[in-house]
């Protein structure tokens, strides 16, 4: 509502419209990338070899994605990519939503001092702790298995802090209420708050499956067995040797078939997506 | 229901609620299970590591395990490498590059986009669009753009008979490319924190500058800018911290190369650690990292602890 430019106030003016111009040109550069990499991947590798402006004119070609489910791995790893980020996006889920009920709502010795520590754990870089999770995982024997991949997301402090928020928002009558009726914590926590979080759910999930998703240090150095990769480390190894131009349109079909399920979900959850990915910016 | 009852009971009933509820709310260890799943994977997955690795960072360290202490050789080994040394400037050379960039193309993109239409609606969407893809996906959409011969660059500068700049392999310009690839891949966030600010300027404020026949110029400069300044201070921030850890597309688009020109702290820190395994090493030049990221972050809890302050 508030959203309203000056410019709007008087109407749609000349300059409105050169400035809109000018966004939907920049648009489509930004735009061209992508343009490119679909053509090629709908190109025969025989032909790009030859005349790269073969690219703009016919014949296309599907046989790229055909060949795709014939031969490539990405399924594995797409299928690997799925178990990962959505198995750590339900533990977060679960462990940011207790924690969080319990910093908002219950008094325990030290609950203070353990929440700021938390806190400062969101300012410690990945790369702080990379290496000597690294060693410890070696030890487990954790590294290439899917636990071994799940597991260091679920110390992040960024679910616990916004679900603490979240929480605390919450009118305490609500749960006060519940507490005198004698209800045990875990119901006031499962039936009458949690159900009222949803929102803060959908954002943290978000955040944590994309964030899971496109991660790319820590599944490559952990999972480094070729059926143990996600989708995003898969792609990046395909990706070494095609400065021969041999099979170039193939490789732009796996990026095309890998880059398309997270632009499709995007189109559909658009708001909730950049939502989540620029609350989780600011904090 | 619970709240029509609750409304319909009188205040001094209130008062005796709030004594009832302080008693049942007293401190008990009991009441710590719900913290302590996470906890535990908090204490073991980052704060044991934290300190490991600067455990690590003072000792000898391979793959097969921890040897002697050596104090701070570690970090003088550092000090004295000069790719070390050049990875830090390139680090710094990059965020110089991306940082303005995308601060000010976000600007500008979110004062562009901040009206009610559906054409802005759908031109934000494209802009924060390439934001969802991994780095993977973005460098090989770049790779093939700058590649010699057959790129996207190359056949646009061909029918003009050009020669197009070779972003993947001159030395001047390899971070100027990974910077590029970076501003389109990074855009959507700086312009979506522009327009969340821009939606909280008073819409009052610019009724008065339109009665005031205020011109579009004036209105921007005296009224718009000035109040997202702290928003444009904290993107600023944000994207140091982010960009500092620049890696995937370092070693995807030109493995650090050529000759080191484009190798940043953390591409110098996967290579010491995991696949030279001078663990040591690595955790030494982790630290420092650390140090720097930290300086940007303690400026961000500063910055949005004051802005709290005054909203």
């Amino acid at each position: 509502m508030s959203s309203m430019s000056s410019g709007r106030i008087v109407g749609r003016s000349t300059g409105d419209r050169i400035i809109l111009v000018l966004v939907i040109a920049l648009a489509l550069i930004m735009m061209a990338p992508i343009a490119w990499i679909i053509a090629l991947s709908l190109k025969d590798n025989k032909e790009l070899m030859t005349d790269m402006n073969s690219v703009f004119h016919a014949p296309y070609t599907i046989n790229n994605y055909v060949n795709i489910l014939a031969t490539s791995s990405v399924f594995r790893w797409i299928l690997n990519s799925v178990i990962v980020s959505g198995g750590l996006t339900i533990m977060t889920l679960v462990l940011s939503s207790l924690a969080g009920y319990g910093f908002a709502r219950l008094s325990f010795p030290f609950r203070n001092t353990l929440f700021v520590i938390v806190l400062l754990g969101l300012a410690v870089p990945e790369q702080a702790v990379l290496i000597a999770r690294h060693q410890l995982f070696s030890w487990l024997k954790f590294h290439n298995t899917y636990h071994g991949l799940i597991l260091p997301g679920l110390a992040a402090p960024f679910g616990v802090f916004l679900m603490t928020q979240y929480f605390r928002a919450i009118p305490k009558e609500l749960d006060e209420a519940a507490l005198l009726d004698n209800a045990s914590r875990f119901k006031i926590f499962w039936k009458v708050l949690l159900p009222l979080t949803i929102p803060a759910q959908a954002t943290l999930g978000i955040f944590t499956f994309l964030s899971s998703w496109n991660d790319y240090f820590w599944p490559l150095i952990s999972g480094t067995k070729k059926e143990m990769y996600t989708l995003t480390i898969g792609i990046a190894s395909t990706q070494t040797n095609f400065a021969q131009s041999e099979g170039l349109g193939f490789l732009m079909s796996q990026a095309v078939f890998a880059g398309a399920p997270i632009l499709i979900l995007y189109l559909f959850f658009q708001k909730y997506i950049v939502t989540a990915v620029s609350g989780a910016a600011v904090r | 229901m619970a709240e029509a009852t609750l409304s319909g009971s009188a205040s001094a009933a209130k008062a005796a609620t709030r004594q009832a509820v302080q008693n049942v709310n007293a401190p008990l260890w009991r009441h710590a299970v719900f913290v302590a799943p996470y906890l535990f994977f908090f204490v073991t997955l980052l704060v044991v590591p934290l300190f490991w690795s600067m455990w690590l960072s003072l000792h000898k360290a391979d793959a097969f395990g921890v040897g002697r202490f050596v104090g701070i050789d570690n970090y003088l080994r550092l000090f004295r490498d000069k790719i070390f040394i050049q990875s830090v400037g390139n680090t710094f050379y990059f965020v110089f590059l991306t940082v303005p960039a995308l601060a000010l193309i976000g600007l500008l993109l979110a004062l562009a986009l901040n009206r009610k239409t559906k054409s802005a609606a759908a031109l934000r969407a494209v802009y924060f669009s390439s934001s969802v893809l991994s780095v993977t996906i973005v460098t090989l959409i770049w790779r093939i753009v700058f590649i010699g011969n057959f790129g996207l660059l190359a056949t646009v500068y061909g029918w003009f008979g050009a020669t197009a700049p070779a972003f993947l392999s001159d030395p001047k310009l390899t971070m100027i490319g990974i910077a590029i690839a970076t501003v389109w891949w990074c855009i959507g966030l700086p312009m979506m924190l522009f327009l969340s600010a821009l939606q909280q300027v008073p819409r009052e404020i610019y009724e008065a500058a339109a009665l005031d026949n205020a011109s579009r110029w004036r209105t921007l400069w005296h009224i718009t800018l000035p109040s997202i300044r702290r928003t444009f201070v904290l993107v600023i921030i944000i994207e140091i911290v982010l960009q500092f850890q620049l890696f995937g597309q370092a070693r995807l688009m030109t493995q650090g190369g050529p000759n080191n020109v484009s190798k940043p702290i953390v591409l110098y820190i996967y290579e010491a650690a995991f696949t030279k395994w001078d663990l040591g090493l690595g955790a030494a030049a982790s630290e420092i990292l650390f140090i720097l990221i930290m300086i940007a972050a303690m400026a961000q809890y500063f910055i949005s602890r004051r802005r709290g302050e005054e909203g």
